[in-house]
C-alpha cells in the first residue's frame, strides 16, 4: 500500500516503509474467513474465487510488474489442472504433493517456453502466447485417450486433506484449503516484488532500452519471472482439479486466458492486490449477473471492463488509492 | 605511458550508400574532458552508438583498455566499465530517483537476481545509490516519482543512473539537451565536478559551455572526424569556423 512521501527520512528506511505490512492488508485477509461465517452455502463459490485470485496473481506479476502481456496464461493454470488430475488418477491421490507436482511441472513448462517469451515485446508477445495457449489447448484436446477431451478429465480421486478433512459439498475444506494455498503464495510474491530482483523486473517495465543501457540482464530476469508466475498459475489449476474432483478441457481455453486479463486490469496492474480484487468482483458479478441472463452476462462485463479502462486507467486500487489521497489531502 | 581509457581504430559504419562514419580513430585518456561537437547528423550519436554497441560496425575495433569490446553486447560493455547516457530522457518514469539509483547499484552488484530478500536489507547498496544522488544535488528530490520531477531534475537523474554502473568510460549525449541556457551551466558543474579517474565525452552544441569545460575538442562532419585538438587549437582553426562555428551564426 502507498506510504505518504517521507522527506528526509533515512533512504534504508524509506525503502523498508515502502515494504511494510499495512493494517488495511490485515483487515482485507481477515475479511477473506467471512465466508465461513455468513456466507457457508457460498463457500464452492468463494474457494473458486480464491483459485481465480491466486491465477490473476500469477498472471500480474508477469504483466503489472515485468510488463509483459499474456493473452495465453491459462496454458499454465490447465497444464497445472492436467498435472494434479493425472497424479492424483495415476500415482497418488494426496493432495499437498499433487499441488506441488502440478506446480513443478508448469514451472518446467514455463521455463522452457521463457526462453521464447523473453526475446519478444509488445504486439509480438500477444500473438506469441496467444499461439501457444491455442497450441496446447488442441493439444490437450487431441490426446482425449489421456486427458478425456472435451468430457473432461475423469477419475481424479483427491485423499482426504492432511487426511483428516474430507471434501464436503458445502465447500469448507475445498475453501480453506485453496485460502490457505493462496496465503501462502501471495505472501511468497510478495516478497519477490520487494526484493531487488522485483525492482528490476518494475525497470524492465518502466524502460527496457535503459536496462540494457545500465547492464541489466533483463532477459535472464524475464525468464525467471516467467517461470515464477507459470508456477504459480500451475498452483492455481492443480487447486482446480484437486477441489473439484475433474478437470475441463475449457481450464486451457483462449476464454480462461482472456478473463484472467480482464480480472487484472479491473483490478489494477501492478498493485499485487489487483487481480485479487478483480478475480472477486468478476467472479461475484459473473455469479450474479448470470442467475438473471446468463447468455447477456458478458455485455455488462464488457461494459464494466470499458468503464474501467476509460475512467480509472489504473483499475479498481488505482482509483481507490487516488479517491484515498485527495481525501486525505482535505 | 597506460593504454587511454577509450579507443577506437578505423571503426566504419554505413547505412546502404549513407556513410555515418568513416574511419573513425579516437583515443579517450584516463581522466578526459573530451567535448564532441559538429552540425546536426554529422554522426555524433551514431559514434556513442558503435561504442556502446547499439550499432554494429562495418569495421574498426573498439577498445576498452586494453581489451578488443567490438563483439561485446551492450551489457558487457556496461559491466566493464563503458557507460552512457541519452540526449531524449530514458528514465524509469514510475520510479523514484531513490528507487532507480538502487536498482541500478544492485545490478552492477549482483544482486538483482535475488528474489528472496527485502531490498531494504542491502543497507550498502541503498545507501551507495543515495550517495551518488546527493552528489548529484538530487538528494532531496530523491523519494519524487521520477515523472513528477521538474526537468532539469530529470537530465542529472540521467547522470546519476550511468554513474551508479561505476563506469571507467562516460559517454554523455549532450546532457543539458532541453534545459534553458542559464540552467545548463548547473548541469555542467556537476559533470566537471566529476572523479578525475572518469574518462568523459560529451556532444554539446552550446559553443561557450564547450569551451569553458572541455580540455580537448573533436569536431565531426559527415560522419568523420574533421578536426580534434586543444579549444584554443580548435577556436583557431580556420576550417572548422567555417563548416562549424560559421554556420551556427544564424542559427
Amino acid at each position: 500500500m502507498p506510504v505518504m512521501a517521507q522527506i528526509g527520512a533515512a533512504p534504508v528506511s524509506y525503502l523498508k516503509a515502502q515494504t511494510r505490512w499495512g493494517a488495511i492488508e490485515t483487515l482485507f485477509w481477515l475479511a477473506t474467513l467471512l465466508p465461513f461465517y455468513f456466507l457457508p452455502d457460498y463457500l464452492q463459490l468463494a474457494s473458486q474465487i480464491a483459485i481465480t485470485a491466486l491465477f490473476a496473481l500469477s498472471l500480474d506479476l508477469i504483466l503489472g510488474y515485468a510488463g509483459i502481456v499474456s493473452l495465453g496464461h491459462a496454458a499454465f493454470f490447465g497444464t497445472g489442472a492436467y498435472a494434479a488430475g493425472l497424479f492424483s488418477k495415476f500415482v497418488w491421490g494426496e493432495p499437498l504433493t499433487g499441488l506441488i507436482v502440478g506446480a513443478i511441472v508448469t514451472a518446467l513448462v514455463g521455463y522452457a517456453i521463457s526462453f521464447i517469451i523473453a526475446r519478444f515485446r509488445h504486439f509480438a508477445l500477444i500473438m506469441l502466447t496467444l499461439g501457444i495457449g491455442l497450441l496446447l489447448g488442441a493439444a490437450a484436446n487431441s490426446a482425449s485417450w489421456l486427458t478425456g477431451g472435451s468430457d473432461g478429465l475423469q477419475g481424479v480421486n483427491i485423499w482426504p486433506l492432511l487426511g483428516r478433512f474430507k471434501w464436503d459439498l458445502y465447500g469448507y475444506t475445498a475453501y480453506g484449503y485453496s485460502l490457505v494455498v493462496l496465503f501462502v503464495l501471495f505472501l511468497f510474491a510478495r516478497r519477490v516484488i520487494h526484493s531487488p530482483f522485483g525492482l528490476a523486473l518494475r525497470g524492465i517495465r518502466e524502460n527496457a532500452l535503459r536496462m540494457a543501457a545500465i547492464g541489466a540482464p533483463s532477459r535472464a530476469h524475464i525468464r525467471t519471472v516467467y517461470t515464477i508466475s507459470a508456477a504459480l498459475a500451475g498452483a492455481a489449476g492443480a487447486l482446480i482439479a484437486q477441489t473439484t474432483q475433474t478437470v475441463a478441457l475449457d481450464s486451457l481455453g483462449f476464454e480462461r486466458s482472456a478473463e484472467v486479463l480482464i480480472m487484472v486490469v479491473l483490478g489494477g496492474p501492478g498493485r499485487l492486490y489487483g487481480g485479487l480484487v478483480g478475480a472477486l468482483v468478476f467472479m461475484t458479478a459473473r455469479d450474479q449477473f448470470s442467475g438473471i441472463e446468463p447468455q447477456y452476462w458478458y455485455f455488462w462485463i464488457g461494459l464494466l471492463l470499458v468503464a474501467v479502462v476509460m475512467f480509472l486507467p489504473n483499475g479498481i486500487l488505482g482509483g481507490l488509492s487516488r479517491f484515498l489521497a485527495h481525501w486525505r489531502a482535505k | 605511458m597506460s593504454a587511454p581509457a577509450l579507443s577506437t581504430r578505423q571503426l566504419s559504419k554505413s547505412f546502404g550508400s549513407l556513410v555515418v562514419a568513416r574511419d573513425i580513430a579516437l583515443e579517450l585518456p584516463v581522466g578526459a574532458r573530451y567535448a564532441l561537437v559538429g552540425p546536426n547528423g554529422a554522426g555524433k550519436t551514431t559514434l556513442i552508438n558503435l561504442m556502446t554497441g547499439i550499432l554494429t560496425p562495418n569495421a574498426g575495433q573498439i577498445f576498452l583498455g586494453e581489451n578488443d569490446i567490438t563483439d561485446l553486447a551492450p551489457e558487457q560493455r556496461v559491466r566493464r566499465g563503458l557507460a552512457r547516457t541519452f540526449q531524449i530522457n530514458t528514465l524509469f518514469a514510475g520510479l523514484n530517483a531513490l528507487e532507480a539509483v538502487t536498482l541500478v547499484v544492485c545490478e552492477r552488484r549482483g544482486l538483482s537476481r535475488e528474489f528472496w530478500r527485502n531490498v531494504a536489507a542491502h543497507k550498502e547498496a541503498i545507501d551507495e545509490a543515495h550517495d551518488i544522488l546527493v552528489k548529484l544535488r538530487l538528494g532531496e528530490a530523491c523519494y519524487q516519482a521520477t515523472r513528477e520531477l521538474p526537468y532539469g531534475r530529470q537530465r542529472l537523474l540521467e547522470i546519476a543512473l550511468a554513474l551508479a554502473t561505476r563506469p571507467k568510460v562516460l559517454l554523455l549525449d549532450e546532457p543539458a539537451a532541453g534545459v534553458p541556457p542559464e540552467e545548463s551551466g548547473d548541469i555542467f558543474e556537476v559533470v566537471a565536478g566529476l572523479s578525475a579517474d572518469l574518462a568523459l565525452l560529451f556532444i554539446e552544441h552550446d559553443m561557450h559551455v564547450v569551451f569553458r569545460f572541455a580540455t580537448q575538442i573533436i569536431v565531426m562532419v559527415g560522419g568523420a572526424v574533421f578536426a580534434e585538438g586543444s579549444p584554443a587549437e580548435i577556436a583557431a582553426h580556420p576550417g572548422v569556423r567555417e563548416v562549424y562555428l560559421g554556420t551556427r551564426q544564424h542559427a
